[in-house]
C-alpha cells in the first residue's frame, strides 16, 4: 500500500501552449471537470444557449483555480456534440491563459473525439477508448489517437461490459495494455487506465467492495503494467449521498487518499467538492473509511445514520416513538419515508380493517407514502439506500396483504392478479441499473409483475421477451449518453415489429425533450418519459388501464408533437449549411412510385353563405377556452377543479350565442378554393400552369438551413410537389375562407350596449367558425373536390389532431413565414369576390379568416423553418424580384445573421 | 550509408537559403513560364518553386554550390509546393509536378557528388513549408473561433506534396519553419498515412520557428510544448530554423538539447533582415555565433536559413568538422 511499491515510471508529457510533465513528484493531477455538459448544468445551459463566451469563462476559472488539464465534454442528446466540441476547442485556443493547459477530449462518441483531436495543436488526452466494441475497433481508435498525437484514458470495459470486480478490472487492463503496447506500439506512459469508480454505500450488497476493488486494481496496474497511469471520476463514489455536501466531500477526500496511496495519479475532481483529509471529523472519517474499505457489515447503515445527523441535528430528538401516536395513514407514511419496518405489519393490518378492500390499502396510504419518497429522492433530499429501505417496508406491507388479495380473488375472481406485466431493461451498451432497479421495486410494490432483463440488453432480446412473456409495458433505462441513441434504436425495432406496447423511457440522461424529439416520432405506440421512479406508477396505471390508455396516449403524443414543433423552431447551436447543401438534403420522395391525384376541377370554386350549422360541428373548442384564459382541454376542462365551473358557464353562453347567430344568419361564411396544375422547379419554387399548360404564377418557398442530424431532411414545402423533371404534372390547392362577414354589424350592437362580454364572445365565435370552416372545407377537398382520400372517416377529435393526409399551411406559418406570398394566393383565388381582402401588411380582413395552400402528398407535414442564411435570402430575393433589404425585412425573424 | 549512423558520428551540414540565391539571378516573369504556362492568367514571378520546372538549370546550380561548400543535405526547392500555397498563383494543379521535379533535380546533383566522393554521401531532404494558412489560429481578431483552414484540408495538401517528393526520390522529409504546431501535426499525419499506403518510409525531420524573444512559435507554444506535441511521430530530428539569428536561437536549442529524444537540428537566419529586407550578417559573423552551439554540443545537424549563402555554409561546414555531435541525455530512440 505504500508509495515505494510503485516502481516503473516514465513521465506523461502533455502540452497546451506550455509543457506539462507528470512525474511522481506531481503527486496528483487535477483535471478540471466544470466544462462538461454531463457534469455541470450551468455549463450545459451556456452551451445550449450558445453563450460560448461565458462558457469560456468557466474554463478560465478552472485554470485559475489550478486545474492542470481541462476536461471538455459535449455529450448531450440534444446537442450537436461534434460541432459544439470543435467550436469550444477553437475558442479555447484563442485564449492564451486557457490554451496554456492541455485538453482532455471527453466523449463517448469516437467521431466527436476525432473532430476534437483535429483542433489541438498541443498533446491532449482522449477520454476514452476501451475494448467495449471489440479489439479491432480498439486498435483502430488507438492507432488514430497515436497518429493525432494524444494520450488516452482507457476504460476497464470490454465486450462483456464494465469491470466491476477486482479480477475483471485487472484482466481487462492487462489485455488492453498488451494490445496497446504490442500491436499498436502505443507509448505506455501515454496510457491512463480508468478502472471504474462506482458508488458505494448504496445499500446493495454487491456494491460493498467497489472502492476497495478499485484501490487494489490501481495498485496492481501500477505494479504490473509498466509506466502507465491511473485515473478516475472521483465524484461517482459518493453518488448515493447526493445533496449531502459534508459527507460527499469527506468521501472524496478519503477515497483520493487511499487511491493515491495505491497508485492513482490523475483524477477528475471538482476541487470545491473536496475536504482536506486531515480535517474530516474523526467519527465521520472512520465511518467513511469503513465504507470505502468495507471494514464492517453495518458500515453503510452507520454512515447513513451519521449523514442524517449532519443533515439536521435538531431533528434528532424526533427519533422516539412520538410518531406512533398519529393516524394509521400517518404512521404508514412515516414508516415508509423513514424506512422503519418494525411496525409495518401491525399498521397494515389496521389499515386493512379500515379499508373496504386490501387493494385499497396499496392504492391509498402505501402509494401516498411512496409518492413522498419518490419526491424526496427526486429532489435529492433522500438518499438511495433510504429509498431501498422504504421499498423494503413497502414490500413487507404488500407481502402481508397478499394472502388477503388472493383470498379476495378466489372469492370474486376479479382482482389479486397482478395489474400488468412490465418489462424493464437497461439498454445495450449501458450498465447502470440503480434507477431501473428502483423502478422495478416501486412497480412491484404496486402489484405489477416486473420482468427485469438486467443491463446491456440488446433490442432483439427486449422484443423477444416482450412477445414471449406477453408484457403490457416496456421500460427502458440508461444513464450514459449513448444510451439515448440505443433507446431510439429499440423504439425503431419495436416499431418494425409493430409491437405497439407502451414504451417508458427513464434514466439520468433521458429527458422529456429528447423523448419527444428523438424517440416518439419513430414509434407509433405510446412513448412516455418517466421523470423518476415515483412517476412510473401513475403513468403505468394510465397506460395499462383500457379506459385511459387511448386518451393518455393521444395527450402525450400531442404534447410531444408540440414540443417537437417548438424545438424545431428554436435555434440550438448556430450551425447552418449552404442552401446548396440544404437542397441536396431535401425530402426524398420516390416520385416514380407516387400516385398523383387530379382534382375534380381546375381553377376556382366559390362558397357563399355556407350553412353555419354544418360548420359549427367542426369547431375545436379548446382554443376557445384559451382565448378566455381558461386552461384545459375540451371537454375535460369541465371537470377541472379550478376552472371547470367557469368553463361550463362560458360554454353554455357560447352555445346560446351560436344558436342565435345561426338562427338570424348574423354572420356569414364564405370561401373560395382553387386547384392548379404545377411542378416544383429549381428545387424551391412551384410553377403554376393554367389548364392549357401555360405558365402562370410562381409560388416561392423557403428551405431549412440548419444542420440536420442524420436522416433528417432540410424541409421545404416545394419538396412535396412533383418536380418538373418528372415530366408529369402535379397539383396544388389554394383556399381562403372567412366567417366574419357581418361581424362588424353584430359587435356594433354589443358595443352600443357596453356589453364587452358579448363582444369578445362574438369575435371568438367568428374566429372559431372560420377555423371550423377551414377544417370542413379541407375535409371536403380531400374527400370530394380533390378526392385523393375518398375513404377517409375521421371524428372531429381526429380532425383536430390532424390525422388526415395532406396539410394546409398558410404564408406566415413557421414553415413559410413570408407573408408576401399571400398576395399571389389571393390574386389567383380572386378572394375579393367572396369578401376577403389583404391589408398592406398582408393581414386578412375580416380578421376571422383563414387562407393557405393545400398539399396532398401523404408525407407532407408541418415544420419550423428556423433561421436561414444570407445565401438563401439573396437568392430568394432574386427569385421574387424583390430587393434583398425588403426580403430581409419580411423575414427578420428568420435571419441567421 | 545510413544517415542515423552518420549522425551518431559527426555533425551533419544542411544547406543554406534557396531564395537568397535565386534573388541573385534577377529573374523576370518569362523565367517563370514555359510553353505549358505561357497563357497562365495569373502573374507567376516570385513563385520560386516553379523554377524547378521552368529554369531547372538555376536550381541545379544552387544545389551544386551548396554541396561544393560542404553541405551533406540539400533541401529541395519545394517550400511552397502545396495546393494551399500555390493557390495564390492558381497553380494547384501543378503541385505534384513541382514536388517531383524539385526532388528529382536535387537527387541528380546529390548522386553526382556521392559518386565522386563515396566517403561523404549526400542526402536530399524534401522541404515542406507551413503553407499560407494556420489551423489553430483565426485570421480574424473579431472572430477567434474561425479557422481559415481545417486539419483535414491540410492533410490532403501535405499528402499530395509528400507523394511528389517521395516519388521524386528524396531521402528525408523536412517539415520546416513551423509557425503553427497543428499544421505540423497535419503534415505528420499525412506523411504517416502515405507511408502506410505506399509501404515506403523515410526519416522525418521537423523544425519549428520561434518568432521572437517571447520564445514561442507563432501559434503560442514554447519550444518544449512544441517538442511534446510532435513527439508521437517517428522523427529523425527536431530543430529550429528561420526568424532569428543564431545567437537568439541558442536558449531554445538548449531546451531541445535537454529534452528531446531525437537528434537536434538548427538552421538559423544570417542575422536579422535590415531595413531593405536584406540579410547582412557575413559568413564569419554567423559562423562564430554558431560555433557557440557547437561548443556546447547542442546540435547534430546545422545549416542556414534566410540570407545564408554557400560562403556561409562553407564556414559552418569547416567548423562542424571540429566539434563532436550532441549526445542526447536520454537515449535517442525512434519509435
Amino acid at each position: 500500500m505504500e508509495q515505494e511499491s510503485i516502481i516503473n515510471y516514465k513521465p506523461l508529457k502533455l502540452s497546451g501552449f506550455e509543457a506539462v510533465t507528470i512525474t511522481p513528484a506531481s503527486n496528483f493531477v487535477n483535471i478540471g471537470e466544470r466544462t462538461n455538459v454531463t457534469g455541470s448544468t450551468k455549463f450545459l445551459k451556456l452551451i445550449k444557449e450558445d453563450k460560448f463566451d461565458e462558457a469560456l469563462e468557466v474554463a478560465l476559472e478552472q485554470v485559475r483555480g489550478g486545474a492542470q488539464v481541462i476536461d471538455v465534454n459535449m455529450d448531450e442528446g440534444m446537442l450537436d456534440s461534434k460541432s459544439a466540441m470543435v467550436k469550444f476547442l477553437n475558442l479555447m485556443a484563442s485564449e492564451p491563459e486557457i490554451a496554456a493547459v492541455p485538453v482532455m477530449i471527453d466523449s463517448s462518441k469516437w467521431e466527436v473525439i476525432e473532430a476534437g483531436l483535429k483542433c489541438l495543436q498541443g498533446k491532449g488526452i482522449v477520454n476514452s477508448i476501451s475494448l467495449k466494441g471489440g479489439e479491432e475497433e480498439f486498435i483502430r481508435q488507438a492507432k488514430l489517437v497515436k497518429r493525432y498525437g494524444a494520450a488516452a484514458v482507457v476504460m476497464a470495459f470490454d465486450e462483456n461490459g464494465q469491470a466491476d470486480t477486482y479480477e475483471k478490472r485487472i484482466s481487462i487492463c492487462e489485455r488492453a495494455y498488451k494490445v496497446l503496447t504490442e500491436k499498436v506500439k502505443f507509448a505506455p506512459e501515454d496510457i491512463i487506465f480508468d478502472p471504474n469508480i462506482f458508488p458505494v454505500a448504496t445499500g446493495i450488497e454487491e456494491h460493498r467492495n467497489y472502492a476497495l476493488d478499485f484501490f487494489n486494481a490501481a495498485k496492481w496496474i501500477r505494479e504490473n503494467l509498466p509506466n502507465v497511469h491511473v485515473s478516475g471520476g472521483v465524484s461517482n463514489v459518493s453518488f448515493s449521498f447526493r445533496g449531502n455536501q459534508l459527507v460527499r466531500e469527506a468521501m472524496h477526500s478519503a477515497f483520493l487518499f487511499h487511491a493515491i496511496k495505491n497508485g492513482m495519479d490523475m483524477g477528475i475532481v471538482n476541487p470545491s467538492m473536496l475536504e482536506v483529509y486531515d480535517e474530516i471529523p474523526k467519527d465521520l472519517l472512520e465511518r467513511v473509511e469503513d465504507v470505502l474499505l468495507n471494514r464492517r457489515e453495518d458500515a453503510t447503515e452507520r454512515l447513513l445514520e451519521f449523514a442524517e445527523t449532519v443533515k439536521g441535528a435538531s431533528k434528532k430528538k424526533e427519533a422516539d416513538d412520538e410518531w406512533r401516536k398519529g393516524t394509521v395513514e400517518e404512521r404508514i407514511n412515516h414508516a415508509l419515508v423513514k424506512g422503519i419496518v418494525d411496525f409495518i405489519e401491525t399498521d397494515t393490518e389496521e389499515a386493512r380493517k379500515k379499508y373496504e378492500r386490501p387493494l385499497h390499502v396499496i392504492e391509498g396510504p402505501l402509494m401516498d407514502g411512496m409518492n413522498i419518497v419518490g419526491d424526496l429522492f427526486g429532489s435529492g433530499k433522500m438518499f438511495l439506500p433510504q429509498v431501498v429501505k422504504s421499498a423494503r417496508v413497502m414490500k413487507k406491507s404488500v407481502a402481508y396483504l397478499t394472502p388477503f388479495l388472493e383470498e379476495e380473488k378466489r372469492k370474486t375472481g376479479v382482482t389479486g392478479k397482478s395489474n400488468a406485466k412490465i418489462l424493464l431493461a437497461t439498454v445495450k451498451g449501458d450498465v447502470h441499473d440503480i434507477g431501473k432497479n428502483i423502478v422495478g421495486v416501486v412497480l412491484a410494490c404496486n402489484n405489477y409483475e416486473v420482468v427485469d432483463l438486467g443491463v446491456m440488453v440488446p433490442a432483439e432480446k427486449i422484443i423477444e421477451t416482450a412477445k414471449k412473456e406477453k408484457v403490457d409495458v416496456v421500460g427502458l433505462s440508461g444513464l450514459i449518453t449513448p444510451s439515448l441513441d440505443e433507446m431510439v434504436h429499440v423504439a425503431k425495432e419495436m416499431q418494425h415489429e409493430k409491437l405497439n406496447l407502451p414504451l417508458l423511457i427513464g434514466g439520468a440522461t433521458t429527458s422529456r425533450i429528447h423523448t419527444a424529439v428523438k424517440i416518439d416520432p419513430v414509434y407509433e405506440g405510446p412513448v412516455v418519459y418517466v421523470l423518476d421512479a415515483s412517476r412510473s406508477v401513475p403513468i403505468t396505471s394510465e397506460l395499462v388501464n383500457k379506459a385511459t390508455r387511448n386518451s393518455f396516449q393521444e395527450k402525450t403524443k400531442k404534447e410531444y408533437a408540440d414540443m417537437r414543433k417548438d424545438h424545431e423552431g428554436r435555434q440550438q447551436l448556430k450551425s447552418y449549411i449552404s442552401i446548396k447543401d440544404a437542397r441536396a438534403n431535401k425530402v426524398k420522395i420516390d416520385w416514380a412510385q407516387q400516385e398523383i391525384f387530379k382534382p375534380t376541377f381546375l381553377g376556382r370554386k366559390t362558397f357563399v353563405n355556407y350553412p353555419l350549422e354544418e360548420i359549427a360541428k367542426y369547431i375545436d373548442w379548446t382554443p376557445f377556452f384559451q382565448t378566455w384564459m381558461l386552461a384545459g382541454r375540451y371537454p375535460k376542462i369541465f371537470e377541472d377543479q379550478v376552472v371547470g365551473q367557469e368553463a361550463r358557464k362560458l360554454f353554455d353562453d357560447a352555445q346560446k350565442m351560436l344558436a342565435q347567430i345561426i338562427a338570424d344568419n348574423s354572420l356569414q361564411a364564405c370561401g373560395v378554393v382553387a386547384f392548379h396544375p404545377c411542378n416544383s422547379i429549381d428545387e424551391d419554387d412551384v410553377q403554376l400552369f393554367d389548364e392549357s399548360g401555360n405558365k402562370i404564377e410562381t409560388l416561392h418557398f423557403l428551405r431549412q438551413q440548419n444542420k440536420k442530424a442524420q436522416n433528417l431532411p432540410n424541409f421545404c414545402f416545394a419538396d412535396y410537389i412533383a418536380p418538373q423533371s418528372l415530366g408529369k404534372r402535379d397539383y396544388i390547392g389554394l383556399f381562403a375562407v372567412t366567417a366574419g362577414i357581418g361581424l362588424e354589424k353584430l359587435i356594433s350592437k354589443y358595443k352600443s350596449e357596453h356589453d364587452d362580454y358579448s363582444e369578445i364572445m362574438a369575435k371568438a365565435m367568428a374566429d372559431r367558425l372560420a377555423e371550423a370552416f377551414a377544417e370542413l372545407l379541407h375535409e371536403k377537398v380531400r374527400k370530394e373536390l380533390w378526392s385523393y382520400a375518398t375513404q377517409e372517416k375521421l371524428s372531429n377529435d381526429e380532425l383536430i389532431s390532424e390525422k388526415y393526409k395532406g396539410i394546409r399551411p398558410a404564408p406566415g406559418y413557421p414553415a413559410c413565414p413570408d407573408h408576401t406570398e399571400k398576395k399571389t394566393i389571393f390574386e389567383l383565388l380572386k378572394a375579393d369576390d367572396v369578401g376577403i381582402k389583404l391589408t398592406e401588411s398582408f393581414a386578412m380582413y375580416p380578421a376571422a379568416a383563414v387562407s393557405g395552400y393545400y398539399f396532398s402528398h401523404p408525407d407532407s407535414k408541418y415544420f419550423g423553418l428556423g433561421k436561414i442564411e444570407k445565401d438563401q435570402i439573396t437568392e430568394y430575393a432574386q427569385r421574387k424580384n424583390l430587393s434583398v433589404e425588403e426580403v430581409e425585412r419580411w423575414l427578420a425573424q428568420n435571419l441567421s445573421y | 550509408m545510413n544517415i542515423e549512423d552518420i549522425l551518431k558520428e559527426r555533425i551533419m551540414v544542411l544547406d543554406g537559403a534557396m531564395g537568397t540565391m535565386i534573388q541573385r539571378h534577377r529573374l523576370e516573369e518569362k523565367d517563370f513560364r514555359n510553353d505549358q504556362l505561357k497563357d497562365h492568367p495569373h502573374p507567376l514571378k516570385g513563385n520560386n518553386d516553379l523554377l524547378s520546372i521552368t529554369r531547372p538549370d538555376i536550381i541545379k546550380d544552387i544545389h551544386k554550390q551548396y554541396f561544393e561548400a560542404g553541405a551533406d543535405i540539400a533541401e529541395t526547392n519545394t517550400f511552397s509546393s502545396t495546393s494551399v500555397a500555390q493557390a495564390d498563383y492558381r497553380l494547384e494543379h501543378l503541385v505534384y509536378e513541382l514536388n517531383y521535379a524539385g526532388a528529382k533535380i536535387a537527387r541528380e546533383v546529390a548522386d553526382d557528388f556521392t559518386k565522386r566522393e563515396p566517403s561523404k554521401p549526400r542526402f536530399v531532404a524534401g522541404s515542406m513549408g507551413p503553407t499560407t494558412k494556420l489551423a489553430s489560429m483565426s485570421p480574424d481578431v473579431n472572430n477567434p473561433g474561425y479557422r481559415a483552414i481545417t486539419f483535414d484540408q491540410l492533410v490532403v495538401a501535405f499528402k499530395e506534396q509528400a507523394k511528389g517528393l517521395l516519388d521524386g526520390g528524396v531521402d528525408l522529409l523536412l517539415i520546416e519553419t513551423i509557425t503553427d504546431t497543428l499544421n505540423a501535426k497535419a503534415a505528420l499525419f499525412a506523411i504517416q498515412e502515405l507511408f502506410d499506403e505506399t509501404g515506403k518510409q523515410v526519416p522525418i525531420m521537423i523544425s519549428g520557428t520561434i518568432t521572437d524573444a517571447s520564445g514561442r512559435i507563432l501559434s503560442g507554444q514554447t519550444a518544449e510544448a512544441f517538442l511534446i506535441s510532435v513527439s508521437h511521430a517517428p522523427l529523425l530530428s527536431i530543430g529550429l530554423n528561420c526568424a532569428l539569428g543564431a545567437s537568439a536561437l541558442r536558449p531554445y536549442l538548449q531546451v531541445l538539447n535537454e529534452k528531446a529524444s531525437f537528434f537536434v537540428s538548427a538552421h538559423p537566419n544570417a542575422g536579422l533582415p535590415n531595413e531593405f529586407g536584406q540579410y547582412d550578417q557575413g559568413p564569419d559573423d554567423m559562423a562564430s555565433q554558431i560555433e557557440e552551439f557547437l561548443k556546447e554540443g547542442l546540435v547534430n545537424i546545422i545549416g542556414g536559413c534566410c540570407g545564408s549563402t554557400p560562403d556561409h555554409i562553407k564556414k559552418i561546414a569547416d567548423l562542424a568538422k571540429k566539434y563532436e555531435p550532441r549526445k542526447a541525455s536520454e537515449p535517442i530512440v525512434n519509435r
